[in-house]
C-alpha cells in the first residue's frame, strides 16, 4: 500500500476502529478488605483494521493480547473505550443487537482440544452458529456444513464423528469451519496455530491465507510467535503490559523497529540459520506485575536506554513516520 | 577424532498399553562427543523425549520397557547398571532439565533444599556447605539476591527464574552430560533468549556436553554443533548443523525447514508437509515417512531404509536422498 494512501486511512476503509480500549479485572480482596486493586490487562489501546487486511497483535504471555481480542468481540465487557465496527460503536449495542452482529465477527481459539464440545458431533458443532442465526431447516444446514468442511480440507463423512477422533490440526480446521459458517467479515485468530507442530502449523497458516483471499476476510491475528505474525500480517502491533508500544506495516516493523522492546523481541528469536551472526539484545529481568505498573513508561524497568523522563511521564502514542506509530520518548 | 561421551546404539523402547504395543523408539542411534551439543529434533510424538528418558533409565516399567540396544556412557553400558548404580550417575554425571519448570520442582520444598539434595547426596557435603554451594550455583545462573532466593518456594519465582533454578540444580554436581528436554519451550521469547545465553555461557565455562531436545529449529541452529532429526520413532538424518540446514538430504528434514515462517526471508506461501504424524501403534510399512513424502516410490512403500553415511559425518535414512535438483524446487 502506498504511503500517502496509508496515512489517510478514511473511516470507510476501517472495518474496525478501537479507541482507548480498557479492561481491568478486579482482584479478590483480602480478609480485611483494603484498597481494591486491579489487573490492568488492557490499559488504553487504540488501533484500527482496514477491510481485507490482517493486523498482527504480538506480545509475550500476560501482555493483554488475548483480552484485547476478546473485548473487541465483547466476549469480555470492556471497562471503558469504544469499538467501532463499520462505523457503529458496538459497545452501546443491546444484547440482542450484539448477538445479531456476532455473525459478522468470529473467533478461532488457541486450544483445539478445549474449544470443541466433546459431546457434539462435528456436524452439530459447525452447524450450531447457523442454527442460532436462524437456519432452522436441517437439510439446508447440513448442506452448508458439508460445504464448510470441504472448504477447510475435511470431508462430508467427518460430519458424524466426534472431536476426540481428530488430530490437533484437524480440530483446528473444524474450529475454522465453525468460525466461517456465518460468513463473517472479521475473524479474530487467537493463537490459532501455537498448539500445533510445525508441519501442521504451515498447513493451517496456508489455509487461513487461502480463505482470506477467497472471502476477502479481515483478520486480527494474535500470536506470540513473531515469525508467524510476520508471515500472516500486513501490519503488526506490538503489545507490552496492556499497551501497544509500536504499530506499523510489517516490512517497517521488521526492518526498522523503533521501540526498544520491539528491537529486543526481534533479536531474541532464534533464527533457523546457523550461519547468521547477529548482535542479540538480552532484556534483563521479568515482565513487571500488571497490578503494580511502573511509573511513566512501563517498559523502562527492562529498557537499556531508559532516561529520567521515562520514569516521569508516560510516553505519548505518536506517528513518527507515515503509518508508523510508537509510544516511546526516545524514538525518532 | 572427537571422543564419544555418550553412544546410543539401536535403542528400542516400547510401551505396552491397553491400546496396543507402541514402539516409541525403534532402533535409534546417536552419539554425543565430549563438550559437544547435539540437537535432537522432531515433532511431538517422534520419540525424542523417550530417547532421553531411556538414557536416564527413567522409563516407567510398566508400561514401558527398553527392549534392546546399548547405551554407552564413558564406555560403560548404562543398561547393565543396577538401579543403585544408576542413582550415583543420575544428577551427578548425567543430569536433566525438563520442559515445564513448575511441574518438575517440588512445590512444598524451598529452592535451596531442592538444590542441596543432590549436592549432599553426591558430594557428601554437610548442610551448611551444601547451602553455600546452592547459593553459588544460583549466582552462577544469574539469579539476583541468591542468599534470599534459596529460602523461597517455587511459586514465588517467575517461569524464567524457575528454569534457572532447574539449571542450577542440574549443574550443581558438575555433570559431564546435560540432557535438556525442551528447556525453553514454556518460556516467552525474551526469557528464552536469557536462558539460551545462559546455557551457552555455562557450556563454555564448564565444558559439559549437552543433548538438547527441541522442536524449534531456530534453537538448534543457535545452540547445536550437530543435529539428529527424528521422525516416528526413527532417526532420519544426522550431521553437522550447517550442512543439514543448507543441504538437507531427507525429504522430512527439508519439509520441516521449509514449513517454518522465517523472520529474515519473505515467503508468500509456506511449504506444507501433507497429512499428519502417523499413529505409533500403526506405523506404515516401509519408510515411515512415505505416505507424506512427495518423492516416495515403490521401494519406499515396501522396505524400511537404514541410516547410512552418505557424506563424511552426514547420515540419512532414505532410499532416495535429495539431490540438488530436488532441493531447487522450493
Amino acid at each position: 500500500m502506498a504511503t500517502e494512501e496509508a496515512a489517510a486511512a478514511t473511516t470507510a476503509e476501517k472495518l474496525i476502529d478501537v479507541v482507548n480500549l480498557v479492561k481491568y479485572f478486579p482482584r479478590k480482596q483480602g480478609l480485611f478488605g483494603g484498597p481494591r486493586t486491579y489487573v490492568k490487562a488492557v490499559d488504553g489501546v487504540s488501533f484500527f483494521i482496514r477491510r481485507g487486511e490482517t493486523l498482527g497483535l504480538v506480545g509475550e504471555s500476560g501482555c493483554g493480547k488475548t483480552t484485547a481480542g476478546r473485548t473487541l468481540l465483547r466476549l469480555a465487557e470492556p471497562t471503558s473505550g469504544q469499538v467501532f465496527f463499520e462505523g457503529r460503536d458496538i459497545l452501546t449495542l443491546s444484547e440482542p443487537e450484539m448477538r445479531k452482529l456476532r455473525a459478522e465477527m468470529q473467533i478461532i481459539f488457541q486450544d483445539p482440544y478445549a474449544s470443541l464440545s466433546p459431546r457434539m458431533s462435528i456436524g452439530d458443532i459447525v452447524g450450531e452458529p447457523l442454527l442460532v442465526h436462524g437456519v432452522t431447516d436441517r437439510v439446508v444446514r447440513e448442506k452448508r456444513v458439508i460445504e464448510l468442511l470441504e472448504l477447510v480440507g475435511l470431508s462430508a463423512y467427518h460430519m458424524h464423528r466426534y472431536p476426540h477422533e481428530f488430530s490437533g490440526g484437524q480440530r483446528q480446521r473444524i474450529g475454522i469451519a465453525r468460525a466461517l459458517a456465518l460468513q463473517p467479515k472479521i475473524v479474530v485468530c487467537d493463537e490459532a496455530v501455537s498448539a500445533l507442530d510445525v508441519s501442521i502449523q504451515s498447513q493451517i497458516l496456508n489455509l487461513l491465507k487461502d480463505l482470506q483471499q477467497h472471502f476477502g476476510l479481515t483478520y486480527l491475528f494474535i500470536a506470540h510467535n513473531l515469525s508467524v505474525v510476520k508471515h500472516m500480517s500486513d501490519r503488526v502491533a506490538v503489545m507490552y503490559l496492556g499497551k501497544i508500544v509500536e504499530m506499523t506495516r510489517k516490512q517497517d516493523l521488521y526492518s526498522s523497529p523503533k521501540h526498544p522492546y520491539t528491537q529486543a523481541l526481534l533479536s531474541a528469536i532464534p533464527v533457523p540459520d546457523p550461519k547468521l551472526e547477529r548482535e542479540r539484545i538480552v532484556l534483563e529481568g521479568d515482565v513487571p506485575s500488571p497490578v503494580h505498573l511502573p511509573s511513566g513508561c512501563r517498559f523502562r524497568t527492562r529498557c537499556g536506554s531508559a532516561q529520567p523522563i521515562c520514569a516521569e511521564a508516560e510516553p505519548a502514542w505518536r506517528e513518527v513516520e507515515p503509518d508508523h506509530f510508537v509510544a516511546c520518548h526516545l524514538a525518532r | 577424532m572427537a571422543e564419544p561421551l555418550l553412544q546410543v546404539r539401536n535403542l528400542e523402547t516400547t510401551f505396552f498399553t491397553p491400546d496396543g504395543v507402541v514402539p516409541a523408539v525403534d532402533h535409534v542411534s546417536l552419539s554425543v562427543n565430549k563438550g559437544e551439543t547435539l540437537g535432537l529434533v522432531g515433532e511431538s510424538g517422534c520419540g525424542k523425549s523417550v530417547t532421553a528418558l531411556s538414557v536416564m533409565r527413567l522409563i516407567a516399567d510398566p508400561p514401558g520397557k527398553i527392549m534392546g540396544g546399548d547405551i554407552l556412557f564413558e564406555g560403560q553400558n548404562l543398561l547393565a547398571k543396577t538401579e543403585a548404580e544408576m542413582r550415583t550417575i543420575r544428577g551427578n554425571r548425567i543430569s536433566m532439565i525438563f520442559q515445564e519448570p513448575m511441574t518438575s520442582l517440588n512445590p512444598v520444598f524451598t529452592v535451596g533444599f531442592q538444590i542441596t539434595e543432590a549436592i549432599r547426596l553426591h558430594q557428601k557435603l554437610d548442610r551448611r556447605d551444601a547451602l553455600a554451594k546452592a547459593v553459588e550455583m544460583l549466582r552462577l545462573v544469574g539469579i539476583p539476591l541468591p542468599e534470599k532466593r534459596v529460602y523461597e518456594y517455587p511459586h514465588e519465582l517467575s517461569g524464567g527464574m524457575r528454569q534457572r533454578v532447574m539449571i542450577a540444580m542440574a549443574l550443581s554436581c558438575n555433570p559431564k552430560l546435560l540432557i535438556a528436554d525442551e528447556p525453553t519451550t514454556a518460556l516467552d521469547v525474551t526469557i528464552q533468549a536469557q536462558v539460551l545465553e545462559l546455557m551457552k555461557r555455562l557450556r563454555n565455562e564448564l565444558g559439559m556436553a549437552i543433548l538438547l531436545i527441541t522442536h524449534d529449529l531456530g534453537v538448534v541452529a543457535e545452540m547445536a554443533d550437530r543435529v539428529s532429526v527424528m521422525y516416528a520413532g526413527k532417526n532420519v538424518e544426522e550431521g553437522l548443523v550447517e550442512p543439514i540446514f543448507e543441504r538437507p538430504l531427507h525429504p522430512y528434514t527439508r519439509g520441516l525447514l521449509d514449513s517454518i515462517p522465517q523472520l529474515h526471508r519473505d515467503q508468500v506461501r509456506l511449504h506444507a508437509i501433507d497429512g499428519g504424524v502417523p499413529n505409533p501403534s500403526q506405523f506404515p510399512k516401509g519408510c515411515r515417512f512415505h505416505p507424506r513424502c512427495q518423492f516416495a516410490q515403490d521401494r519406499c512403500r515396501a522396505e524400511q531404509p537404514v541410516l547410512t553415511e552418505v557424506e563424511p559425518g552426514h547420515k540419512v535414512s532414505c532410499w532416495y536422498p535429495l539431490v540438488a535438483a530436488d532441493r531447487g524446487v522450493a
